[in-house]
């Protein structure tokens, strides 16, 4: 029988941690009560993106886009919606009354965007194969299996165009072809998880949303390649993503499509889980292959590379989730289809992490050549606060800001290396004036000194070097040769540093520098924070013509160094004041002033 | 060989494929900076001095560990180059304590001479120095975090070359340092002291428990008679230290020095080699002919090996020899009949062994069989490094010194003992006596080509005369899993083992090459160590250790024959099963 209504309900991480899932029990609970349950399909679904509303309920096929519900909403959906068919208007995104419920390609988050990976995310139940298979799932690999070659397989990837997404951007299909030429007993399939920069969850989302993808397609380059065993490499905190994984493995087993002779063509490959501690270095492919191999995760120097000589020195293609996904529908739909989305040198689509000072802060996906603007503006929705944009950080602690006159610059490899920065794996993080670059700096340089691997000593030394330096002019000790300094030493790293981590960690430095160096200057020659954000260089007065003397400001002090008399202009002690910013928080007449 | 051609700075060479560019570049004279790399290990591309650029590539690589490819043109020196490697060196200074001058390894170390060639003369950055304190809890070997690069020699050395897995990159960042695995101390980790690390460490970070104090305050003490001993691998090597070349035997004048230095009498581990192969050799021959005990025998003069085997083979304890090492049948016999022949009481003897071991510091408390004369046999051991720095110190013009002869009571010595010193040596020295004990007859050639030379496992099959005498001679340790795996497969299959008699050193080379030789040992030198070790074999008098009329007089007067009571009580020892990590 068929179901006359579907509610999806987002059961992504961070829905999960918004209570989705007693969202779901309490809609099941009351469907079942209320006797619907053959009338209406409750799904646990992927990441829907618009993390920034979440938890998201929608319900088909009316396209009622439920945004920010709560569990005590569950019983007001069932009850209005389900059974008496009347939207939740206070839960609808952007209602309104002519169009009572906006539909998902009406919404600006979606507009701009284009779906490869995400494709299943957000539509499908992860955890049920025959939805992945009813939505074109596993048709790339019969296709393969029974009517490629390895040679076909591979020269569809080259029209493609295919880069990897983990970061350097190397043509997906240069790496099988070493590994399918190399004469080898065993060869390995590998798909990196590893997914570590800050703000980031591109892969951890792929994964919970549409695992089978990943799993398809490492079969498919076992096909192509010749390899049997594939792993995935993926960090134990990800615990729902592992979870989804290896059930999605078990039901690929079960039916077939993993495990030997996989659908009767004789060939056979399995899939097997290898959980990281979470080191950031582990995602840099040689200390990703160590960790596999039970040794610390640290670097060896390439030549050779993996695909010639990686897993335990046997051949191993090794790509990143967001590669991964998109293999099934370049089989499907063709290289040349996907060739024509993106930008000359960087073809198909890209899945960012948008976050920071955004108003729609989620998961994107979109062509390649797409500008900065519109995925900040029409897709972010803009700054927050209506403050004033300053800057993106592209590639997390390895990429580099790119500052407002860039805003226009389509999004593609090159583009984003030419300014300075690295596409990456895919972290956007929006900053506004409240942001002080040089903190800003601080913070990337903090986490890659924090999970540099200790090996060589450019990144080992360096990082910290160049970490102490920035951390003396947040405090207003800075000297203008710390300049010249930084951009002595980040130039080393870049140079002499053994693997990416170490090559790329001084790039937020180095990008700050190239476009705000005049922000260092001020806080090294001024002792000033423009942006207000480096404690030791800020200062809070009270403006005496603005201030009523209504104590507020005095009340709220931590450490009693407001005073005056009631009904006139108080002071701040500076010698005691401690910089927390209530005074400037609470005051209504903006008499307190930052600077 | 493959040969390819490739350019250096616009020199075009040829040199073999598989040469990597830091190899090559020595071909077109050209010496590429480098910190961590060493001949002897896989490169672990750490320091990031190496960094060459290549033609058509945007990045620098790292010359240690990219092989040179057909057609490549090597840029090893530019500008560029130059200021990245100096701002790297200036990176690893900042994070060096640079107190050279207190330092062990000053002027012997590599990060100073790389400071010198490149004139640092101030670092431009913060001095940030690890504070982590140092670990001396072993008696052989201690760890100092503070100087220590990170180059991770130490570990591949631990691991790689000697498998032991005592050391560990612990910590990671900036707080990554070297110690043993789960951070426990060196003397309740794996570690079979052969001092490995310290001979590749390139600064002070590891190095020998330094006993030269001790010893000079006793060459003062008017009421001990003092007693020293020289151990082979010691004679040619110790030049090095003046300038001389590796290999120069310098026996005599060792000797000489030893006197002048306050020494009261002067004796030769060399005697000791002799008289373990009396005793090692009969108890060969106890087994082989007499089937009493089983086989293979192993040998056990190598304390390295002999920790090594108690923590890692300790189901292989019945085969191995129950002789003592030489240094130590020198202590407990100068201590026994020495002292009753010359009157002077045991506990007023102070045995000093000079060794090209570090492991040797550890043995002479392995266990109370150690003080079988009922005092502590051997007092202090010091390595052939700090022997070096006492005779620097001591103001004497050694390589000026009128040759001497040692106290011959324990100090004359045969070609046999001598050979002791290079891998192979014991095997070849047991050869010449066993030969003799198992036919009756004397050996027409004494010299054994078969177990000499630097290859990892020595196999052969020698003829006594008609009976088949299959042999195994292995040096580092990592080599000796193959042939104890083996012996251990046969055993378990109840077959017989392929090999009647094993000889183990653990250090690459033997002695010549031990932990606690002058710094700087490769192969190359190693070899040429080991020809001295061979040029004074050939030109002994005697050339096998049962001619040695020392040690026949020694048998006569006290202590009868070979595995005597006697000698069971002095000369023998027992082992036991250790954990590889005490809690």
């Amino acid at each position: 029988m068929a179901y006359r209504s579907f509610v999806l309900i987002c059961s992504g991480t961070g829905c999960e941690s918004n209570k989705s899932g007693v969202i779901f029990d309490r809609m099941a609970k009351q469907i079942t009560e209320k006797g619907l349950q053959s009338e209406i399909q409750l799904v646990k679904t992927g990441c829907f993106g618009l993390c920034e509303r979440g938890p998201i309920v929608k319900v088909l096929p009316d396209e009622t886009f439920y945004v920010d519900v709560k569990p005590e909403d569950a019983d007001k959906i069932v009850e209005e919606h389900l059974l008496k068919g009347r939207p939740v208007k206070n839960l609808v995104y952007q209602y309104e009354e002519s169009q009572k419920n906006i539909k998902i390609e009406n919404i600006p988050f979606y507009q701009k965007q284009f779906r490869i990976v995400l494709r299943n995310c957000g539509v499908i139940d992860p955890e049920n194969i025959n939805e992945y298979i009813a939505r074109d799932g596993y048709k790339a690999l019969e296709k393969a299996l029974f009517e490629m070659t390895p040679d076909d397989i591979i020269e569809e990837l080259k029209i493609s165009g295919l880069r990897g997404r983990g970061g350097a951007g190397f043509p997906t299909w240069r790496k099988w072809v070493f590994t399918k030429d190399v004469q080898s007993d065993v060869k390995y399939v590998v798909c990196n998880a590893d997914e570590g920069d800050p703000g980031a969850y591109m892969d951890r989302s792929t994964i919970e949303g549409d695992p089978h993808s990943i799993i398809e397609a490492m079969t498919i380059c076992g096909y192509t390649v010749g390899a049997h065993q594939g792993y995935v490499y993926i960090r134990a905190e990800y615990p729902l993503a592992i979870r989804r994984l290896e059930m999605a493995i078990r039901q690929a087993r079960e039916m077939g499509l993993l495990g030997k002779d996989i659908l009767g063509s004789g060939f056979d490959f399995d899939i097997e889980i290898r959980l990281g501690a979470g080191a950031f270095v582990c995602g840099e492919e040689t200390a990703l292959l160590a960790s596999i191999e039970g040794n610390r995760g640290m670097p060896r120097p390439r030549p050779p590379f993996p695909a010639i000589s990686g897993l335990w020195g046997k051949p191993t293609v090794i790509n990143n989730v967001e590669t991964w996904a998109s293999i099934p529908v370049i089989l499907l739909k063709g290289g040349k289809w996907f060739a024509q989305i993106g930008t000359e040198t960087s073809k198909g689509t890209k899945v960012f992490a948008l976050t920071g000072k955004v108003n729609n802060s989620g998961l994107i996906e979109v062509p390649m050549g797409t500008t900065l603007r519109e995925v900040i503006f029409d897709i972010g929705g803009g700054i927050k606060n209506g403050k004033k944009f300053k800057a993106v950080q592209s590639g997390g602690p390895s990429g580099g800001v790119i500052p407002a006159e860039y805003l226009d610059t389509p999004i593609d490899y090159e583009n984003l290396q030419k300014l300075g920065s690295i596409m990456g794996s895919g972290g956007l993080i929006v900053m506004d004036e409240d942001d002080c670059m040089i903190d800003i700096a601080k913070f990337y340089l903090e986490f890659t000194v924090d999970e540099s691997c200790g090996k060589c000593s450019p990144c080992r030394i360096g990082g910290k070097q160049m970490y102490g330096i920035l951390d003396r002019i947040t405090k207003g000790k800075g000297e203008l040769a710390d300049i010249d300094k930084l951009k002595q030493i980040g130039r080393a790293m870049q140079k002499a540093s053994l693997c990416g981590l170490g090559q790329t960690a001084p790039n937020p430095v180095l990008s700050t520098l190239r476009y705000f160096e005049h922000e260092y200057r001020q806080h090294i020659l001024e002792k000033k924070c423009a942006a207000g954000s480096c404690k030791e260089l800020v200062f809070y007065t009270i403006n005496p013509q603005k201030c009523i003397g209504c104590g507020l400001c005095a009340m709220k002090c931590p450490v009693n160094c407001i005073s005056g008399e009631k009904r006139k202009p108080h002071t701040i002690d500076q010698s005691k004041c401690i910089k927390c910013g209530n005074c400037y928080t609470v005051c209504k007449f903006g008499a307190v002033i930052k600077g | 060989m493959e040969m390819i051609q490739i350019k250096v700075n616009d020199i075009a060479i040829e040199v073999p494929k598989g040469t990597t560019i830091l190899e090559a570049a020595r071909k077109a004279q050209v010496n590429i900076p480098k910190l961590c790399n060493h001949p002897d290990l896989p490169p672990t591309a750490a320091c990031g001095l190496c960094i060459v650029k290549i033609k058509n590539n945007p990045k620098m690589i790292r010359a240690c560990a990219t092989k040179a490819e057909p057609g490549m043109e090597i840029i090893t020196h530019d500008p560029e180059l130059y200021q990245v490697r100096r701002t790297v060196l200036e990176l690893i200074l900042s994070n060096h304590p640079n107190d050279c001058l207190q330092c062990p390894r000053n002027q012997n170390c590599e990060l100073q001479t790389l400071a010198a060639d490149f004139g640092i003369r101030e670092v431009p950055f913060t001095q940030m120095i690890v504070e982590h304190p140092v670990d001396d809890s072993s008696p052989a070997l201690t760890i100092n975090p503070a100087k220590c690069v990170k180059c991770g020699r130490c570990v591949e050395v631990c691991q790689v070359m000697q498998n032991v897995w005592a050391l560990e990159f612990i910590g990671r960042g900036y707080n990554m340092r070297i110690a043993p695995a789960a951070d426990v101390k060196l003397i309740d980790s794996p570690c079979v002291k052969c001092g490995q690390c310290t001979a590749h460490c390139p600064v002070g970070a590891l190095y020998e428990k330094d006993e030269t104090p001790a010893v000079w305050e006793v060459l003062q003490d008017p009421s001990k008679h003092k007693v020293v001993q020289i151990a082979p691998a010691v004679r040619v090597a110790v030049g090095e230290a003046f300038g001389l070349e590796p290999g120069t035997v310098l026996t005599k004048k060792i000797y000489s020095v030893l006197k002048r230095l306050g020494f009261d009498a002067v004796f030769d581990t060399n005697f000791g080699a002799d008289l373990t192969i009396m005793e090692e050799g009969s108890e060969f021959v106890e087994r082989f002919v007499h089937k009493k005990g089983v086989l293979p025998l192993i040998t056990s003069c190598c304390p390295g090996w002999v920790d090594y085997l108690e923590k890692y083979y300790p189901e292989m304890i019945p085969h191995f020899s129950s002789a003592k090492s030489p240094h130590e049948m020198v202590g407990v016999l100068t201590k026994t009949y020495y002292a009753q022949k010359t009157g002077i009481s045991a506990k007023d003897i102070y045995g000093v062994s000079i060794m090209p071991c570090t492991a040797k510091k550890y043995e002479i408390t392995r266990s109370d069989e150690m003080r079988a004369s009922g005092v502590q046999d051997i007092d202090v051991v010091l390595t052939t490094r700090e022997f070096t720095r006492m005779i620097k110190a001591s103001g004497i013009d050694f390589l000026n010194l009128p040759d001497m002869d040692a106290d011959s009571l324990l100090g004359d010595y045969t070609g046999a003992g001598v050979i002791f010193g290079a891998t192979g040596g014991v095997m070849e020295a047991a050869l010449r006596t066993a030969y003799y004990l198992v036919t009756g007859k004397d050996l027409g050639k004494v010299d054994f080509e078969e177990t000499r030379g630097l290859e990892g496992i020595k196999r052969a099959t020698i003829d006594f005369n008609g009976v088949k005498i299959n042999i195994a001679v292995a040096h580092g340790l990592a080599n000796v899993q193959y042939v104890m795996e083996e012996v251990k497969e046969a055993l378990a299959a109840g077959k017989e083992p392929p090999y009647h008699f094993i000889e183990v050193m653990a250090c690459r080379g033997g002695c010549v090459g031990g932990g606690g030789q002058p710094y700087g040992a490769t192969d190359e030198i190693r070899a040429k160590r080991a020809k001295g070790i061979y040029e004074d074999d050939k030109q002994s008098e005697f050339r096998c250790s049962h001619h040695n009329p020392m040690v026949q007089k020694l048998y006569q007067e006290f202590l009868g024959k070979p595995l005597s009571e006697k000698s069971h009580e002095l000369l023998h020892t027992h082992y036991h099963e250790r954990p590889l990590y005490n809690r």
